[in-house]
């Protein structure tokens, strides 16, 4: 199972969470988990996906987050699943 | 997983976007023992045949598992088994040209995989030239002139056998030639080691030793500009909160290079080496040890604290990154490389000297690294300058390393650029004085156990 951290961050405005999602959905990939904050005026929120249903490659749906994330002026960054459990879980 | 949490994320996120977190070096160790052989073209062919049939899709899978990962990796890279070793039958038909045509080789095949660098045109000297030594280490600077990825390393000293100061001349006199042949810029490409690490990922001292598998994947972490970050936010944090911070965040760096090598093995087939836990700094601004260490609190890096400056980063990095990896191997130190590191060639016209330098190699391995210098600066003086390197080595134990430019035409205070990641950097001061130890002849020997 493919699983990924996907990352948004921005100055906090309305559609950010929709314009985001509508992606995953449109490519049947499941959020497991979001949750989300402000943090030093800046909105971020931070969502678990699973990609094993999905019609399309991590590097694909990285690839049109981004492409979503620069419409709506934030930063969208998509991680290996791995690499945030690497970091923080021992 | 158990939850997500926000502030943890963001954490991963800004390592890599902000903090120049990448793995800098993954690194195939090859075994060219199999080649051998007493027909120059016969071993020339073997050693073609193996590199491509073993790294030939090397590149490819580590820029998937970039991809896959999100994580940059800044070289691929091979290392192969010291040439000195393979080259002696060939070598007994043809000569030097046997040597010659070896190093072609395998920078052809380092052309034809896409990787950045071979490293592995290494003679083992340190307790004396046997056949291979002598061939690969007179031709060293014609083989670096007449390759582009080509990594040469002569192992001058041992703790075990002791400084074999011949040799050390003759590598002296190897980095004058390079110079003159490469207008200073082949001598990137050649390290004189000492406790050489057989299983380091990071040029140009990387080769593979015999001891090691037929091909295995070692990893070299990056991560100067998080470390520094780190230390930013911590403000006036007493020595034991800045150690416990550093602590932790170089075992998530190093936990981000154990899982790139991994994948990367996997994929291969073959086995995962080691993570070699160095601080690896690069010229992009923010990505310094030197700003590291004026960081923990020096007005310039090289002025006095320099060295317990340096000692703090580097055991907080080690004790992090050892419970990161269980096999940490290379080198497993902070890098400061002149040229390499803005903050260090900032320093280099500011308080760092080539003395302070050198003492500060004393708490950490690597040694005299991308240093430039006055191009006139005599055989003797760069002789001196790898004998006291090699001395610290054999001394505390650790690996060091001498990579030292004498740029010809530079004098004090010009610049002088390297180009991309190997960067630019001022021309530092030598001694006027020099060493008449090289007129004699032999090794000092192995030092006492303590």
């Amino acid at each position: 199972m493919t699983r990924a951290v996907v990352t948004v961050i921005g100055v906090d405005r309305p559609g950010i969470v929709a314009g985001v999602s509508r992606v995953l959905a449109d490519h049947n990939v499941n959020i497991e988990d979001i949750s989300q904050t402000v943090l030093r005026d800046i909105f971020a929120m931070v969502m678990l996906v699973d990609l094993s249903e999905a019609d399309v490659s991590l590097k694909e749906l990285r690839r049109e987050l981004e492409r979503v994330g620069k419409e709506l002026g934030v930063e969208v960054v998509v991680q290996h699943e791995d690499v945030y459990r690497a970091m923080h879980r021992v | 997983m158990g939850r997500l949490d926000v502030e943890e994320a963001l954490e991963a996120v800004e390592m890599v976007r902000r903090m120049n977190l990448d793995v800098r070096a993954v690194t195939l160790g090859v075994s060219l023992l199999d080649c051998a052989s007493p027909d120059p073209s016969e071993l020339c062919e073997r050693v073609k045949r193996k590199l491509l049939d073993v790294a030939g899709d090397l590149v490819e899978v580590v820029e998937e598992v970039e991809e896959e990962l999100g994580v940059p990796i800044v070289h691929k890279r091979i290392a192969v088994t010291p040439c000195c070793l393979i080259v002696a039958p060939a070598a007994r038909e043809l000569g030097e040209e046997a040597a010659l045509q070896l190093a072609d080789a395998l920078d052809e095949a380092a052309e034809e995989v896409g990787v950045d660098f071979i490293g592995g045109y290494t003679a083992l000297v340190y307790d004396g030239f046997a056949e291979g030594d002598e061939v690969v280490l007179d031709t060293i600077p014609e083989a670096i002139e007449r390759t582009e990825r080509l990594c040469a390393s002569v192992v001058v000293a041992d703790e075990r056998y002791g400084i074999n100061m011949e040799a050390i001349k003759r590598t002296a006199e190897a980095v004058k030639e390079t110079a003159e042949r490469t207008d200073g810029h082949g001598c990137a490409r050649l390290v004189a080691l000492t406790n050489a690490p057989e299983n380091t990922p990071f040029m140009a001292g990387a080769f593979h030793g015999v001891g090691q598998p037929d091909a295995c994947v070692n990893v070299g972490i990056s991560g100067p500009g998080v470390v520094r970050a780190v230390i930013e936010e911590l403000g006036d944090a007493d020595f034991r909160t800045l150690h416990d911070e550093i602590k932790r965040t170089a075992f998530k760096i190093t936990r981000v290079g154990e899982l790139v090598g991994r994948r990367v093995a996997e994929r291969l087939g073959v086995e995962f080496g080691a993570v070699d836990l160095s601080l690896a700094p690069t010229p992009e601004e923010g990505d310094s040890v030197a700003e590291i260490l004026e960081g923990i609190g020096l007005e310039s890096c090289g002025c006095p604290g320099s060295t317990a400056a340096l000692h703090l980063l580097m055991d907080a990095v080690k004790k992090g990154g050892a419970a990161a990896t269980s096999r940490h191997g290379g080198y497993s130190e902070a890098f400061i490389p002149v040229s390499e590191d803005a903050g260090m060639a900032r320093a280099a016209k500011r308080a760092l000297t080539l003395e302070k330098l050198e003492a500060m190699t004393a708490v950490c391995s690597v040694g005299i690294d991308m240093v430039v210098i006055p191009g006139d600066t005599p055989v003797e003086t760069i002789a001196g300058i790898i004998a006291d390197e090699a001395a610290i080595g054999v001394a505390t134990g650790k690996p060091t390393a001498v990579r030292i430019i004498p740029a010809p035409g530079k004098e004090p205070s010009d610049e002088f650029e390297m180009g991309g990641l190997l960067g630019k950097a001022p021309v530092m001061d030598v001694s006027d004085y020099r060493p008449t130890m090289f007129e004699r002849r032999g090794r000092i020997p192995p030092k006492f156990p303590r």
